[in-house]
């Protein structure tokens, strides 16, 4: 059964209470529901990311946890206490902000010390704290600096140190990486997901990037328009999502609208325009509904001829999940290439990648080329929502 | 890349070389040099001449082959050795200096809630600031004196609701000449203190917020150094021209409030002392510019290496 995601708790913490709840909050500005009845259950040590375009609510989200908005309803309780009542500076709980907002006027150093001096924690202790953070973010010999001398990454780095200083039983992260380039970006998300694990805090962050939150986040739960559509880990969201919405807005995925013809315990045939669907699984619905199906371009496979029937995943398969068409664009990306194929009959273009495992491939495929594109029953996901 | 980057004018292609950014300087430059360091070189060549009757003398005298410079210090000593000017110094420093301060607790937290306000309520309430200016300044410090006077509108009205038995005396005292100068200056300590407070980052009080500072702890640690420039360009705004102010200490400060304004009036318009005036100006402006020059250099220091 393929059916909205099971929400899986990360590995190990099956069962334990978890640490951050969110129960049913809801967050209204004027007539809007920027939140909208969102509930959550977060674990000791997981990194999740809320991940949605921009003014899907999952910034308000964020900053609810952080304390800078109040929530119209609902409850946050973190470690069973509820904390939508406490201040942003009563909550144990830190923040790294997308711009970073580093105090201009205070060296690295202070900046570190800042929280913990609001603590009026004793001197000594103090020092080899802010020690200990600028050793774990590397930066011992900036501590001097004042933060506008510093490079964006090591500025991401102080913020980082200063979220961490006070040992918040909470890590909020806006957007993290969201203000370095690219080729920066994907060396620091690994290095951002080492301190966090080695410093053991338990973290909530939120991106627009579905790149970084599945290479950063153990779960992921995808927004939009305020609610929470699917949680999952990020292979549960990619490989079995529960809707339209999550199957596009992760990856790039290829969507056939067709009706249910045969619906058995164990498979499906479903019939659109562009061919017959075999899917390998069975799926809640019944014959005659409308559905989505949905098959990842690389699960695709392109190729001039007919694939030879024992090529094909099941014998019952052939006939069926096969296309042919034109290729009517190409994108060579170096290590894949990227075919946009019109097929025969219909006006839907398929998106096929193909892996360019050996330098020169004898069949280079080009612009109009005839070919047929197939598909294994098992790996395509039935979308009724 | 093939394509020249095209010049957007001619005007900007002139004033982003090297001709055009020493015109940029060079105008100011030229405005200061002829309207105030020539004028202030006149005032101080009066303050070192003698008089002859009505004239001045020459300072540079050719007499049996020899150029004289005959320079006469005698206003500078009589001023350095002379405790009424000292204390009437002081006392011009010690008003200006009060008036800032009050016009610094007053101007931030209007400047400060200004700049919080919402934005499209904001030029409505720095019109509301500008607004005084629209009146006569002369007729504003005079309207001051009809409500202060012992027979003036706040005396008649505390009296006739029975708050007091008898007028009190606020004009002509240290309290009606600061409220007059408070009152006329305070404008020019709210617009640079808004201009800086209202381009504030409010992320950086979240992010103090969210470290556990106290609302009150972040405006102290973050919003108060942050607007270090805008306080200190409304101090001197306000400050200096306080220094040598005339019309306030004349119309609301009574004959005993010294004042360096009023000494240089007299020494001017009743004593017919212009070497005397001059000294007591350049003195002044001295007083004024040291400590200013001295101030500009820590802060040029302090940021150097800075914000590029």
């Amino acid at each position: 059964m393929v059916t909205a995601a099971t929400v899986k708790a990360p590995p190990g913490k099956e069962g334990a209470v978890p640490f951050l709840q969110i129960r049913r909050v809801v967050k209204q500005f004027d007539e809007v529901f920027a939140v909208d009845d969102v509930s959550l259950d977060i674990q000791q040590g997981e990194i999740f990311a809320l991940l949605g375009s921009s003014g899907c609510g999952k910034s308000t989200l964020l900053r609810m946890l952080a304390g800078f908005e109040v929530p119209t309803s609902g409850q946050i309780m973190l470690a069973g206490k509820d904390i939508v009542s406490l201040a942003p500076y009563e909550r144990p709980i830190n923040m790294m902000f997308q711009s970073y907002a580093l105090f201009p006027h205070l060296s690295v150093w202070d900046n570190i010390a800042f929280g913990l001096r609001r603590d009026a924690m004793p001197k000594p202790e103090l020092q080899a704290r802010v020690e200990q953070m600028l050793e774990l973010v590397q930066l011992k010999a900036y501590a001097k600096r004042k933060p506008h001398q510093l490079s964006g990454g090591q500025q991401q780095r102080v913020a980082l140190a200063r979220s961490l200083a006070k040992r918040p039983q909470l890590l909020l992260l806006d957007e993290p990486l969201g203000a370095l380039d690219a080729k920066l970006r994907e060396r620091t998300q690994l290095e951002l997901v080492d301190i966090i694990e080695q410093v053991g805090v338990t973290c909530v962050m939120v991106t627009h990037d579905q790149e970084e939150a599945m290479v950063m986040a153990t779960r992921i739960g995808v927004m939009s328009e305020g609610k929470i559509l699917q949680i999952g880990r990020p292979s549960d969201i990619y490989e079995t999502p529960n809707c339209r919405f999550v199957a596009d807005f992760i990856g790039s995925v290829n969507l056939f609208k067709g009706t249910v013809d045969i619906d058995e315990a164990d498979h499906v045939v479903i019939n659109s325009p562009e061919c017959l669907h075999y899917v390998s699984h069975g799926i809640t619905g019944t014959a005659g509904m409308t559905v989505h199906v949905a098959v990842r371009p690389e699960k695709m496979t392109i190729q001039p001829e007919r694939p030879q029937d024992d090529e094909r995943e099941s014998p019952e398969q052939v006939g069926f999940n096969i296309a042919q068409g034109v290729i009517k664009d190409l994108a060579y990306l170096g290590s894949l290439t990227t075919y946009h194929v019109q097929l025969d009959g219909a006006a839907t273009v398929v998106k096929v990648t193909h892996t360019n495992a050996a330098r020169h491939d004898a069949s280079q495929l080009t612009w109009g080329d005839r070919v047929y594109v197939w598909w294994c029953g098992s790996d395509v996901v039935v979308l009724t929502g | 890349m093939t394509t020249a980057v095209k010049p957007v004018s001619f005007l900007h292609d002139k004033l982003t070389g090297a001709w055009g950014k020493n015109a940029v300087i060079g105008v100011p430059l030229t405005f200061l040099l002829i309207f105030f360091l020539l004028p202030f070189l006149v005032v101080f060549k009066i303050s070192v001449s003698e008089m002859d009757n009505v004239v001045f003398k020459d300072l540079f005298v050719w007499a049996d082959g020899v150029l004289q410079l005959r320079l006469k210090l005698g206003n500078y000593l009589f001023i350095a050795l002379d405790d009424l000017y000292f204390q009437t110094y002081l006392s011009s420093l010690r008003f200006a200096a009060v008036t800032t301060l009050v016009c610094l607790v007053i101007a931030y937290p209007f400047a400060y809630f200004m700049a919080r306000s919402p934005a499209d309520k904001r030029p409505a309430l720095l019109m509301l600031v500008m607004l005084p200016f629209w009146t006569s300044f002369l007729l504003r410090v005079y309207a001051w004196k009809m409500l202060l006077a012992d027979s003036g509108v706040f005396n008649n009205v505390a009296m006739a609701m029975g708050l007091l038995s008898e007028p009190v005396k606020m004009m002509n005292t240290p309290f009606s000449l600061v409220l007059g100068m408070v009152y006329t200056y305070v404008p020019f300590m709210i617009l640079p203190l808004y201009a800086n407070l209202v381009k504030m980052d409010l992320s950086l009080l979240e992010a103090a917020l969210d470290l556990g500072a106290t609302p009150w702890q972040a405006f102290w640690r973050i919003t108060v150094p942050l607007s270090k420039s805008g306080i200190i360009a409304g101090s001197m705004l306000v400050f200096i021209p306080c220094v040598g102010e005339f019309v306030i200490p004349e119309l609301l400060g009574g004959p005993q409030t010294l004042m360096i304004g009023r000494v240089l009036w007299d020494e001017f318009f009743s004593n017919n002392d212009w070497p005397m005036a001059a000294t007591v100006a350049v003195v002044m402006v001295l007083l004024i510019i040291v400590p200013l020059a001295l101030f500009n250099k820590y802060q040029a220091e302090s940021t150097a290496g800075g914000r590029a």
